[in-house]
């Protein structure tokens, strides 16, 4: 499993990379896996107001549609929209495949670093 | 396999229509259509031959066993075809005075009648073309009751986590919020977290019984209770009534309203997916609300009536009407002694098919089932790495349809079997004899499995390449 | 016996001694005695013959008009042998959706040829599998419309009653009130739908042609429709499809319409078919079954449900919809009249429908009180004054064997199709002359 150092983690799989007042969120390695082959993704719209530990978009397998929850509170400032596409970036290189972008940040939930999301993975297998 | 359309052959066709005999008239040039339009253009030999072939490739209950869970596929007698084709229902205007139809109105008339006294309901629409359609129908019912008493608050309808999709989907459409109570570990209703769920903004209940995993909830009258007493209705999915019709009603459980699933329990043909009858019954205090086009006796005669607070309409006309004549049919065959038989040898069925496999197979939950039962392959998965799915495979080299799979979703790797009574002893056995082989190759050999089918027209597709790159339509050349 | 139930007394005797239960009964140990139903009052059960002869004879208090001028959303079209022969395999009958692929091609791949065809007949980017009927695929259809930013929904006051009354209840459901655009002189009030159009409007839905017969400026109203943002369902006649500019020509973003004219018989009602098309645009938005073409593990052409993650058997209460059956047997039933009817025989009757229809407008017209209430173009229906008590015509038309045109505000609305022969329509304007005389 691919963990990389330099971004944080939510309990529910995403990832978070922060950049100055901004976050880009994506799916881990670990949820691609566990996910199998995705075909399709709901993106928020750039302007949403997001909240954090809220779904705001869905990714769809063959046969199942998984919620994604913000790990942020904020508004959507951009949405990765080779996705809506190409879904299956998400499984070829989950942490390049961002979801959504999110600005002007007020909250945050308690995020994991690389190790920890390690070990939390390691107990829900 | 070719389609229809690469067996075209230009100037080819069928010599259907006679010339005209009145002067033509020219469509205004403004309003024509530009656009070509693609059909095939092939001899009626050549359609009648592209139509068998697909039949060869279609698994019907007429082909063989075909226990799908929770869809009750019996046998279709035939009767109910031919009498629905009686020109004297097929070749009636739906808009036609009512001395017209006279018929067809008491057809409608003593459906409902036949039907009420089977659930213990009241009165009921036929308007519904399917089960979705009816819990649509029926949940617009409770809102209608909830709103004529000036009930605003009620905004939540409460699913146990073991419901079919079609619930919590049909709740979303009515506005509601959907609840959903977990299940206990026998999976039924958990009453304390059924209490703990109710309240003032409790609009009501939406249940099956038996239940997904095939059990009746012995304290369906507590349950019914709970939502009464908190304001509520009952909603009764009649997915799985093929247990229990004519032993017990979904009235005398406590349930104000229903919907049928004409097409399991009363027989008539699933048509590769439909046309379906959902026909709501529902008990007085919902009458009032029906949609439009109640059919009603008058002395001799019956006609249309339309409810003084109806909800309005879920489709045009009054419903499936042939497919209730099927039903209607079904029922007046059975009778009295009839339907609580279908019944009872429907749960003798599955409790032997269940018994005969029970030794090897793990069964979801203990005791006896009703008219289906669920396995869980967790375990062989685990141990073998055979799932649910490459079981239902392999039963396909064998001709038997699979279980339904992979649902319940409260039970992981489940195949649901619902052999109905319509099977015989022997189609019995001869069924656990394959099911039992396949659990030996599962062990001996799980790699064959994991390639089954290999017997079937075609091998397992590609159903990730299907979702990402949808091919939804013939592309023609030119 | 008459349960169609196989086993034998004994049989069930083996079975319940392998099980170790006494009885059947005790495997109803979980039902609460006091509910058990002591006795279910209804008739006892007939046998084939007693059964084949009651509903037979409800069959025969039904009257069964040889020559038929109504239509009003249900149509009387002629049926090609081969197309009963087709639907009445047993295979296709009795067979359930195709969740099982493997042994399902012969299904899934009519619903695809259905999904090509209905796409070709609407210009459409991609069809369902169809839905009930062509009432609900409109409230469908304005269901894949509405969002969180547009919610008020407009529908032509020219669209079928029925189907505007299904949107309604549909909408109502949603808590959304349909408004609806007046008709001017037997068409949509364009003025009307321009005041009304703003950025709330979700869509707007419009019948081509519509109830009373009449074609609608449908190019122009579709303009408007855009310019306001909103989207454009149109739902439309499938035979006329074949002769009349397409909903895809016309700017519709979703078709849909009633199947019933492609090769089912009328019934009474239903079954019947409800086709949804629309642009690539609201693919996903879609609801229902959707067939897709792809390969099997060794490369041969297969067919699969698919994109099913927009179902409600996997979204559950965040579907969009909650269809779950289709139609499919009516769905094979319009594919194989199509495919007997071919492009040029789809237009035949197309032609045959608008050629006696005009005919038969003109002849009435030339009774004095029917004239024709709308002068805009139509296709097979159209309305006619009638300046005598309604009623009494029908009643007169019923018993020369008639079923005469459907009563209307302002008239008597007929339908002619290519089952109408001239010698038909003839003695139709003679009858109507005849009692006409009696009005003076």
């Amino acid at each position: 499993m691919n963990t990389p150092k330099e971004l944080l983690y939510s309990k529910s799989h995403e990832w978070v990379a922060f950049s100055g007042d901004t976050a880009k969120v994506g799916l881990t390695d670990f949820a691609q896996n566990a996910l199998g082959g995705l075909v399709f993704v709901n993106l928020p719209e750039v302007g949403d107001e997001v909240e954090k530990g809220k779904a705001c978009a869905d990714v769809e397998s063959v046969k199942a549609v998984s919620d994604v929850y913000c790990p942020v509170s904020g508004e959507v400032t951009a949405i990765n929209e080779d996705l809506l596409d190409q879904p299956e970036l998400i499984n070829q290189s989950p942490y390049e495949a961002w979801l959504f972008e999110v600005g002007s940040i007020s909250d945050k939930e308690e995020l994991l670093d690389a190790a920890a999301y390690e070990a939390f993975c390691a107990e829900e297998e | 396999m070719e389609l229809i359309f690469e067996r075209s052959r230009e100037g080819r066709g069928c010599a259907i229509l006679p010339g005209l005999d009145v002067p033509a008239a020219e469509l205004p040039e403004a309003l024509r259509r530009g656009r070509k339009l693609h059909l095939p253009q092939i001899a009626e030999v050549d359609i009648s031959r592209h139509y068998t072939a697909l039949m060869k490739r279609t698994h019907g209950v007429n082909d063989g066993f075909y226990p799908l869970g929770s869809c009750t596929m019996k046998y279709n007698p035939k009767i109910n075809d031919e009498m629905a084709g009686l020109p004297g229902f097929s070749k009636i205007h739906p808009l036609q005075p009512a001395h017209t139809v006279q018929g067809c109105l008491k057809a409608l008339c003593m459906a409902e009648e036949l039907l009420c006294e089977i659930t213990g309901m009241d009165g009921m629409t036929f308007q519904p073309a399917a089960g979705a359609h009816g819990e649509f129908t029926g949940l617009m019912l409770i809102q209608a009751y909830h709103e004529s008493r000036g009930d605003r608050k009620r905004t939540k309808i409460i699913v146990p986590d073991a419901a079919h999709g079609t619930n919590p989907a049909s709740a979303s459409m009515v506005g509601y919020e959907v609840v959903s109570i977990p299940s206990n570990s026998e999976g039924c209703v958990d009453l304390e977290k059924l209490r703990a769920a109710v309240g003032e903004d409790t609009a009501g209940l939406m249940l099956t019984n038996p239940n997904t995993v095939g059990i009746f909830d012995k304290n369906i009258l507590e349950i019914t209770r709970i939502i009464h007493d908190a304001g509520g209705l009952n909603y009764y999915d009649g997915a799985n009534l093929n247990a229990v019709m004519g032993m017990v009603r979904p009235g005398d459980m406590g349930f104000d309203v229903i919907h049928l699933n004409l097409h399991k329990t009363f027989s008539t043909p699933h048509g590769g997916g439909g046309p379906g009858s959902g026909p709501v019954g529902c008990k007085e205090l919902l009458k009032p609300f029906l949609p439009v086009f109640h059919q009603v006796r008058e002395g001799d005669s019956c006609q249309f009536d339309t409810p003084a607070q109806s909800i309005g309409s879920v489709k045009a006309f009054y419903g499936n009407f042939l497919v209730v004549l099927r039903a209607l049919t079904y029922v007046l065959t059975l009778g009295a002694e009839g339907i609580p038989e279908a019944s009872a040898n429907a749960v003798l069925n599955a409790n032997y098919l269940m018994h005969e496999l029970a030794g090897l197979y793990e069964m979801a939950y203990d005791g006896p089932c009703m008219h289906e039962f669920v396995m869980s392959l967790s375990k062989l998965k685990k141990e073998n790495g055979v799932s649910a799915m490459d079981i239902a495979k392999s039963l396909l080299d064998h001709g038997i349809h699979p279980p339904t799979m992979y649902f319940p979703l409260i039970v992981e790797e489940a195949l649901m079997v619902e052999p109905t009574e319509t099977e015989s002893k022997e189609t019995l056995d001869q069924a656990a004899a394959v099911f039992r082989s396949i659990y030996e190759t599962a062990l001996s050999d799980p790699q064959s499995l994991h390639e089954a089918p290999v017997r079937t027209p075609i091998r397992r597709p590609d159903e990730l390449g299907a979702a990402r790159n949808p091919k939804l339509r013939y592309q023609f050349t030119e | 016996m008459g349960s169609y139930v196989p086993s034998t007394r004994q049989e069930r005797a083996q079975m319940l001694q392998k099980i170790g239960a006494d009885s059947i009964d005790a495997l109803f140990a979980n039902v609460p005695a006091g509910m058990k139903l002591k006795a279910l009052h209804i008739p006892q059960g007939k046998s084939e013959l007693e059964v084949s002869e009651l509903v037979s004879s409800l069959a025969a208090e039904n009257r069964v008009f040889p020559v038929i001028f109504r239509g009003a959303g249900a149509y009387n079209h002629y049926i090609p042998s081969i197309v009963k022969s087709v639907t009445s395999k047993e295979e296709f009958v009795t067979a359930y959706t195709p969740y099982q692929a493997e042994i399902s091609q012969g299904i899934l791949q009519s619903i695809f040829e259905y999904q090509t065809m209905i796409c070709e007949l609407t210009g459409m980017d991609v069809s369902n599998a169809s839905v009930y009927d062509g009432a609900s695929a409109a409230a469908e259809a304005v269901a894949m419309c509405r969002d969180r930013r547009r919610g008020r929904v407009l529908v032509s006051a020219a669209a079928h009653p029925m189907v505007i009354r299904t949107i309604q209840t549909y909408c109502h459901a949603a808590h959304v009130e349909v408004e609806i655009v007046p008709m001017k002189d037997g068409v949509t009030d364009k003025d009307a739908l321009v005041s009304m159009l703003d950025a709330k409007a979700a869509c707007f839905y419009l019948q081509q042609p519509n109830y009373l017969g009449q074609f609608e400026d449908a190019d122009a109203l579709g303009e408007l429709v855009h310019s306001a943002g909103a989207k454009y369902v149109m739902g439309v006649n499938p035979i006329a499809c074949a002769m009349v500019k397409t909903p895809a020509e016309s700017g519709a973003d979703i078709a849909v319409g009633e199947g019933q004219p492609l090769g089912m018989p009328l019934s009474f009602g239903g079954p019947y078919l409800g086709f949804m098309a629309c642009t690539s645009a609201m693919m996903r938005k879609l609801p229902g079954r959707i067939v897709g073409e792809t390969t099997d593990s060794e490369g041969n052409r297969a067919f699969v449900l698919t994109l099913q993650a927009r179902e409600q058997h996997i979204r559950r209460e965040k579907a969009s919809s909650n269809v779950c059956s289709n139609q499919a047997l009516c769905a094979l039933t319009a594919s194989a009249y199509m495919t007997a009817m071919g492009a040029q025989g789809m237009q035949q009757v197309a032609e045959l429908c608008y050629s006696k229809a005009h005919y038969a407008a003109a002849e009435l017209g030339k009774i004095s009180g029917f004239e024709l209430a709308y002068t805009g173009p139509f296709f097979h229906e159209f309305v006619t004054g009638c300046p005598g008590d309604p009623q009494a015509l029908l009643s007169r038309l019923e018993g020369e064997g008639i079923l005469g045109g459907y009563p209307v505000e302002g008239g008597i609305l007929w339908c002619v199709t290519e089952m109408n022969t001239k010698a038909q329509i003839d003695r139709l304007v003679s009858v109507i002359q005849e009692v006409r005389a009696t009005w003076n």
